[in-house]
């Protein structure tokens, strides 16, 4: 039958099960709009384009499916780049299509024309620009098919409106072959022989596992092959969840805010396994000084993760579920009672605390979260200190649950995500944790929650600050707190570290009239003791709420391995 | 260490710049680089003359190998392989000295492809090695223009 590309276009993506496409309409896009009214497809109206991006990328986290968003050509599609980033750095499944100046004015500068390929290139895990109609419904299938295999990834596809406009008959290729592609899923017998003799010899051995265990779904596998070999295990702040985080075996995340018992049991191993990991700086520490005693097995489907950093003593390359299968048949029954002896003095005399006095504490408000949701909800976060004490405090046994953007740390990304998660998981409490200062970022995504009708709720824990830049400027700048105070007005001195002085605003902005203001509920609150009744109410409305508390200004994240410092440095308190 | 890639590649628009992208994100610079079609018209080939140490190599050479489009990569530093680069030179010539340029060009092995009174236009193919000796050699004369396309490379046997 004969369809136009843009028509095209919507039947490849109901074909790949895309049931909800977040994104923003504009001159080059509006044939393939035109496709969409009246059509099957779920679109959602975001506010601007980065937030299309991080629904779609909160859609893929929470469910493992594509997430896809859809842009305009020139700004439109420049605004999709911080989300495009953030997926690639942490390896998530997402398909953008933007829209294009028509192909004769490509490279004439024509009005909102941007070379989105080539700008896109390097926060890709693949790109495309159809320039035939006859090639769009393969390239689609092939997009969707590069971003879910191997190591995952954001694939782009522009298309432009003279192909969206033209006319071909819809031929939908069933079978995908790109002869350059062939990602590796089985590892190689003989490696993985070599780690499982590592295991059943190591004394000391310690598991770090990273996102590609939620990716490959290697839940029960890391479980069984810890239960079976007796290791301790710690997760990545992208692995959050995949371990049961009341297993004995579970250390917590590593790292420069992970537990003191989990950087502690990776400097004193004899073996580290790592799956699925890609040995973060803010996992390593000073690389010199990571892992000293250890022998390092490296279980991941990309091969330029292994070796990257660390320097891998018995490298696989597969996908961590296959693999596992595999090691654990490998491995023999064990018990480390001396090593887990250890890790328990460590766990005890120096667990993850915080000071639980009258004051309100962020770490106090998670944990209250924790409670109240038993860590079956899905919680995304911001970045920065909120991001931290999430990881840290907010304690959920289920893969996909904690939801938060790692390697490119983008401000502005847990608010749109949360969206884009409740909207793949509506029967599921969806929380995002911010800042005050992260949820300025993309605050505009209040509208498409409210009108959406999309129940978030948006913890925000306001120290007026930028917190965890302030951090840093109190410990290792001499309190010279320069550009972070977000209440700092043309009226303030040009030196102040007072941020309790009566001269401060006290709400800027107010965000339960912001809230108010796009239709949803606000909330504040100020106690200690008004935080549980404020939660409640938060977590019983079916609105979206912004739940504002405002915290201690200066709480730090402890514990903490200054950037640059062996991961046994670490600093829990300032004194 | 000076490492002679070949990198065989889809015939599409972008791959080339996926590649540069690749090279100039790491701050390589790229000595030499040459592209051309092979016997299959679909596929392209182009060889990289790049310098680094083998630890920082074998991560080019796998990210190489991770773009869509790169088919296969071949770093011929334990392969036995040959080199070839071809140049053209304008030089200035008069009559006092057109036969001592004749002379060179010959020794080399070299060829005049045009002649005008007061240029010729030499061509050479060979080792870059040799490229460059001929250039040294020529450059009193007066080198007017110089064009080299970069070594290509093929495995042996």
């Amino acid at each position: 039958m004969q369809k136009t590309g843009a028509q095209i276009l919507i039947e490849c993506l109901l074909k790949e099960k895309a049931d909800v496409v977040f994104g923003y309409p504009g001159g080059q896009v509006i044939p393939i709009f035109d496709a969409i009214y009246g059509s099957p497809l779920h679109f959602i109206l975001s506010r601007h384009e980065q937030g299309a991006a991080h629904m779609a990328d909160g859609y893929a986290r929470s469910t493992g499916r594509v997430g896809v968003c859809l842009a305009t050509s020139g700004p439109g599609a420049t605004n999709l780049v911080t989300g495009l980033a953030t997926a690639f750095m942490d390896s998530i499944p997402v398909v953008a299509i933007t829209g294009q100046v028509p192909t004769h004015l490509i490279g004439n500068d024509a009005f909102q024309e941007a070379d989105i390929t080539g700008i896109t290139r390097p926060v890709t895990k693949h790109n495309f620009l159809v320039k035939d109609i006859k090639d769009l419904a393969r390239t689609i299938r092939e997009a969707f098919y590069i971003a879910s295999t191997g190591r995952q990834g954001p694939v782009l596809v522009d298309i432009p409106s003279d192909v969206q406009r033209a006319v071909t008959e819809f031929i939908w290729p069933e079978n995908i072959e790109i002869r350059s592609y062939k990602p590796v899923q089985h590892g190689h017998p003989g490696q993985i022989k070599k780690v499982a003799d590592a295991i059943n010899e190591s004394k000391q051995p310690v598991l770090y596992t990273g996102g590609g265990i939620i990716s490959s779904g290697a839940y029960k596998e890391v479980i069984e092959l810890a239960e079976k070999a007796d290791i301790p295990v710690t997760n990545t702040l992208l692995s959050l969840g995949s371990f049961p985080q009341d297993h004995r075996l579970f250390l917590g995340m590593l790292g420069m805010h992970g537990t003191c018992y989990a950087n502690n049991a990776v400097q004193n191993a004899d073996l580290i396994i790592a799956i699925g990991a890609r040995f973060d700086d803010r996992v390593t520490g000073k690389v010199d000084a990571f892992a000293k005693k250890a022998k390092i097995a490296h279980i991941d489907i990309d091969p330029t993760s292994i070796s990257k950093s660390i320097s891998a003593d018995i490298p696989v390359v597969g996908d961590a579920k296959t693999v596992l299968a595999e090691l654990i048949k490998n491995v023999k029954k064990n018990s480390h009672k001396e090593w887990l002896e250890a890790i328990g003095k460590w766990k005890k005399s120096n667990p993850l605390s915080y000071k639980n006095d009258e004051k309100l504490r962020p770490q106090y408000v998670i944990d209250c979260i924790t409670k109240l949701t038993k860590g079956e909800a899905i919680v995304t976060t911001e970045v920065g200190q909120n991001q931290m004490w999430a990881a840290q405090f907010y304690k959920t046994n289920r893969p996909r649950n904690f939801i938060s953007s790692g390697g490119l740390g983008t401000m502005g990304y847990g608010f749109p995500a949360a969206i884009g998660a409740k909207l793949a998981n509506p029967k599921k409490q969806v929380i995002d944790i911010a800042g005050d200062g992260s949820i300025q970022m993309n605050i505009q995504e209040l509208a498409t929650a409210v009108l959406n009708n999309i129940n978030v709720k948006v913890i925000i824990l306001n120290n007026h600050y930028l917190g965890m830049v302030r951090q840093w400027q109190e410990f290792f700048w001499g309190k010279r707190y320069s550009g972070v105070c977000l209440m700092k007005g043309s009226g303030c001195p040009d030196k102040c570290n007072k941020p309790q002085s009566k001269k401060c605003f006290t709400y800027v902005p107010d965000f339960v009239k912001i809230a108010e203001a796009y239709g949803a509920v606000g909330l504040r609150c100020k106690n200690k003791k008004d935080v549980i009744s404020t939660l409640r109410k938060t977590l019983s409305l079916n609105k979206t709420v912004f739940a504002e508390f405002i915290v201690e200004q200066e709480e730090n994240v402890f514990p903490m391995v200054p950037a640059g410092k062996p991961l046994d440095e670490v600093m829990t308190s300032l004194a | 260490m000076r490492h002679t890639i070949s990198v065989l590649v889809e015939n599409k628009f972008g791959v080339l710049a996926r590649i540069s992208t690749l090279f100039a994100a790491r701050g390589f610079n790229i000595d030499s680089l040459a592209v051309g079609e092979t016997e299959n018209p679909d596929v392209s080939s182009m060889t990289i003359i790049v310098r680094g140490n083998d630890r920082i190599l074998e991560q080019v050479e796998k990210q190489l190998n991770k773009l869509i489009d790169i088919i296969k990569v071949i770093d011929f530093k334990a392969t036995k392989h040959v080199e070839r680069e071809l140049a053209l030179m304008k030089v200035k010539v008069d009559k006092s000295n057109r036969t001592e340029v004749l002379q060179i060009v010959k020794t080399f092995r070299a060829k005049i492809i045009d002649v005008s009174q007061s240029s010729v236009i030499i061509e050479i193919t060979g080792k870059e090695e040799k490229v460059n000796a001929l250039i040294n050699m020529i450059k009193p004369f007066g080198v007017k223009e110089l064009s080299r396309t970069g070594i290509i490379a093929m495995g042996r046997g």
